[in-house]
């Protein structure tokens, strides 16, 4: 022995796991939608993916030099959030926009609150959310190999029934999806968020990983297709679930660590107030389409959530906190 | 069939197969033996010998009028050749007594062997206990005859042998089991003289098929009413509150003892002691710990007299295959790093584990970025991040709201973070900020 022993308080060892490792595994588990995207809106949405990921880790890191930080922007969060706001964006966008969204996104939304683990919204879906409001032609203009058309959700805002629906279609000149369409994601959309399939098989690899837990994704879910039964959508429950953001918002942005809450109680709390925000928001509010804005919103209520849900102390009878 | 458990926990390699299948080996201490005056839980000792006197393997030559305390007795013969300073397992220098080994190994013992012991009164057990300096050989070290004299309104209904050991790499517990079934139930019978309404009960996790196998014979061979019981492979499931729980359905509440729900918890190595005083009148003067770790050369389950120096423990084992990071005293869960190998065993230590530095040390601390490990992890259902925060700004009063005095530092909150974090330390260092600022109050109270 050579080398002095180090000394140190216990534990002494640590899980295999490490907050960059989980960031890639994220960004793994999202690569078959961005592909079905790539594929069936257009090969487009690679440049789009590139671009806004870019972006991000190019303003955290330019954040954390202009202000004398060390640079973390390999810890991959910074990459996560451009891929997920790429997602959130239609593949025809002009290719300065998600710069300028990016740059929103980690400066303002995650670098004014402290960086990593201190923002109090999600950050992809905040800069959407601005996007949204400065160019909403931009960002609302769907193209399916290169056919612009509505979204199923767009027919379905304000229609009685499914035939109603269709003939709407009819009269844009297109055919409403099919249910194997929307669940391949062969529709307008959002270019990471069409493909159910693809977004579901990257939540379970999440959810077998321990990444994340089930709960938020399947009570939010859930809670959006009874909810769509009670107020007797148009289209029915499984076009509500499959087309539009649900699938990803479900499984990608409600689930963020930084803006869930940290208990399942909690969770489950912030889920249901996601399905029946976005359902309303569906239903009732100017837009055709409402998970960003529940998600944003409920990311807001998390602190408090989190004060009225903390775990039962072992051995203490009363619920502590409360 | 699913195994009980309790809420929480982490599942860590076990490491276990290093020395699972090694047969304990008896060690002859070569260099000085090494006691030092406080190896348990309690008033420490002072010595009743003097320089150059002469000792025997068994003698007692420390002891204390304190209640909860136990004496120390030498493990071998030979000369006292120093009572000093010297340097022990936490690194700090502690009144040590130095015997110089002759290699006679000449025993003399004020303990008598009792093989009629069922005739004995219960009473002399207690008293038999505490001669032979039996404490809690799991670690924790708390004296063995306190934990066996409840307070008298206390009915004990539950007497639990903690075979769990959940803490990755020692293997010395289940060994035990395996080879030397007969003292250990012994004990438990022992002790269920002293409880005779209490039922025996032990707890093994059940990653040990083998020793819950030998256990399970050897009971139905005694036709014993003891139970073992497998438990699910979670650590800690052989933490105190966690182990009640799962065999009772209990939960302590927090500032009370397993007495006050009818419980005592003894670790297997404790009730081998406890048998071996009682009936064949030899106190505890060795132990077996696992000798262990990736840098190890040789991992293996020694039993060695206690005092010995670990250098000594490391040879046999091996020495190193190369340059170690941490050399730990327990395991790596809740283990005591050490800055030095040339201190001695005591009563407590169960394992010396070396771990090389890609095993033992990690990355900076980064943000905590809320994934909520530490509250899943947390067995005592604490909100270690937010506890955390509060240490680092030194907020005392709000870590003990939050109940940050129940942390049983058991080290799932930090060995979970994948930002790195040191939550358990920062418990540690709550709970020591809240107690300093108890003794201020008391002391302005006094003032």
């Amino acid at each position: 022995m050579n080398r002095l022993l180090v000394v140190a308080s216990s534990p002494h060892i640590r899980a295999n796991l490490s907050t960059q490792r989980i960031m890639a595994l994220v960004m793994l588990s999202l690569v078959p939608a961005g592909a079905a995207g790539a594929y069936f809106l257009g090969v487009r949405s690679i440049l789009v993916i590139a671009i806004s990921i870019a972006s991000c880790v190019a303003a955290e890191a330019l954040w954390q030099k202009c202000t004398e930080q060390p640079i973390t922007v390999s810890d991959l969060s910074a990459a996560l959030t451009g891929l997920l706001l790429a997602y959130n964006l239609p593949p025809s966008i002009p290719l300065w926009m998600p710069v300028i969204g990016g740059f929103f996104a980690i400066i303002v939304v995650k670098q004014f609150f402290g960086g990593l683990g201190q923002n109090i919204m999600n950050p992809a879906l905040a800069g959407r959310a601005m996007m949204l409001i400065c160019w909403p032609v931009a960002m609302t203009t769907w193209t399916v190999h290169g056919v612009s058309g509505p979204t199923v959700l767009s027919l379905v805002k304000g229609a009685d029934s499914l035939s109603e629906v269709t003939s709407r279609a009819a009269e844009a000149g297109q055919s409403f999806p099919t249910l194997i369409d929307a669940l391949l994601g062969n529709m307008g959309g959002c270019l990471g968020e069409t493909s159910a399939i693809a977004l579901i098989a990257g939540g379970v690899f999440l959810v077998a990983f321990g990444i994340i837990s089930w709960r938020i994704p399947v009570i939010y879910i859930a809670t959006v297709a009874v909810l769509s039964v009670i107020l007797g959508r148009a289209a029915g429950p499984v076009y509500e679930v499959l087309s539009g953001g649900l699938i990803l918002g479900a499984f990608y942005m409600a689930t963020d660590y930084a803006t869930s809450p940290l208990t399942p109680k909690g969770q489950a709390i912030f889920a249901i107030g996601c399905g029946i925000i976005a359902t309303l928001i569906r239903a009732y509010g100017g837009y055709p389409e409402g998970v960003s804005y529940s998600i944003l919103i409920m990311n807001l209520t998390v602190p408090i959530i989190d004060r009225v849900t903390t775990p039962k102390i072992f051995g203490e009878v009363k619920k502590h906190g409360a | 069939m699913t195994l009980p458990t309790f809420k929480g926990g982490v599942h860590p390699p076990d490491g276990k197969s290093l020395t699972e299948a090694k047969e304990i080996e008896i060690h002859q201490p070569i260099g000085d033996l090494v006691f030092p005056m406080s190896q348990h839980l309690g008033a420490p000792c002072s010595p009743i010998v003097k320089k150059g006197d002469r000792v025997l393997a068994g003698m007692k030559i420390a002891d204390s009028d304190a209640f909860v305390s136990a004496p120390i007795l030498s493990s071998v013969s030979g000369k006292v050749k120093d009572i000093g300073m010297r340097m022990t397992i936490s690194g700090a220098m502690e009144t040590c007594i130095v015997v110089e080994n002759d290699g006679l190994f000449e025993h003399s013992s004020s303990l008598l062997p009792h093989s009629d012991y069922e005739a004995l009164d219960p009473k002399e057990y207690i008293k038999i206990i505490r001669e032979a300096g039996i404490v809690g050989m799991g670690g924790a070290t708390f004296p063995t005859h306190v934990k066996l004299s409840p307070p008298p309104d206390r009915k004990i209904k539950w007497l639990i042998v903690n075979g769990a050991e959940c803490e990755p790499f020692l293997n010395c517990d289940n060994r035990l089991m395996l080879e030397h079934p007969e003292p250990i139930i012994g004990g438990l019978e022992i002790c269920m003289r002293l409880f005779p309404e209490a039922q025996g009960v032990i707890a093994i996790e059940n990653n040990k098929p083998e020793s819950i196998r030998r256990m399970e014979g050897e009971l139905s061979e005694r036709g014993s009413k003891i139970r073992v019981i497998p438990h699910e492979v979670k650590y800690p499931q052989g933490a105190e509150k966690m182990l009640i729980y799962s065999v009772t359905g209990q939960e302590i509440p927090p500032g009370a003892l397993p007495a006050d729900v009818g419980c005592i918890i003894f670790n297997v190595s404790t009730m081998e002691h406890i048998w071996l005083a009682v009936v064949q009148g030899i106190p505890v003067i060795e132990r077996v710990l696992s000798v262990t770790g990736d840098v190890i050369a040789n991992p293996k389950n020694i039993s060695a007299p206690i005092g010995t120096c670990i250098r000594e423990l490391i040879d046999a084992a091996g020495g190193f295959t190369e340059e170690p990071a941490k050399i730990l005293s327990g395991g790596p869960m809740m283990g005591v790093s050490m800055r030095s190998i040339d201190v001695p065993t005591v009563k407590g230590t169960s394992g010396i584990l070396a771990l090389s530095a890609h095993s033992s040390l990690c990355p900076p601390e980064s943000n905590c970025i809320r994934c909520g490990r530490c509250i899943t992890g947390c067995p005592m259902g604490l909100v270690p991040t937010n506890l955390d925060k509060l240490v680092r700004i030194r907020d005392y009063a709000a870590f003990e709201q939050n109940g940050g005095m129940n942390c049983i530092e058991c080290g799932c909150c930090t060995y979970a973070c994948p930002a790195f974090r040191y939550l358990t330390q920062s418990c540690r260092d709550g709970k020591a900020g809240v107690m300093a600022a108890r003794r201020r109050e008391q002391a302005q109270k006094k003032g």
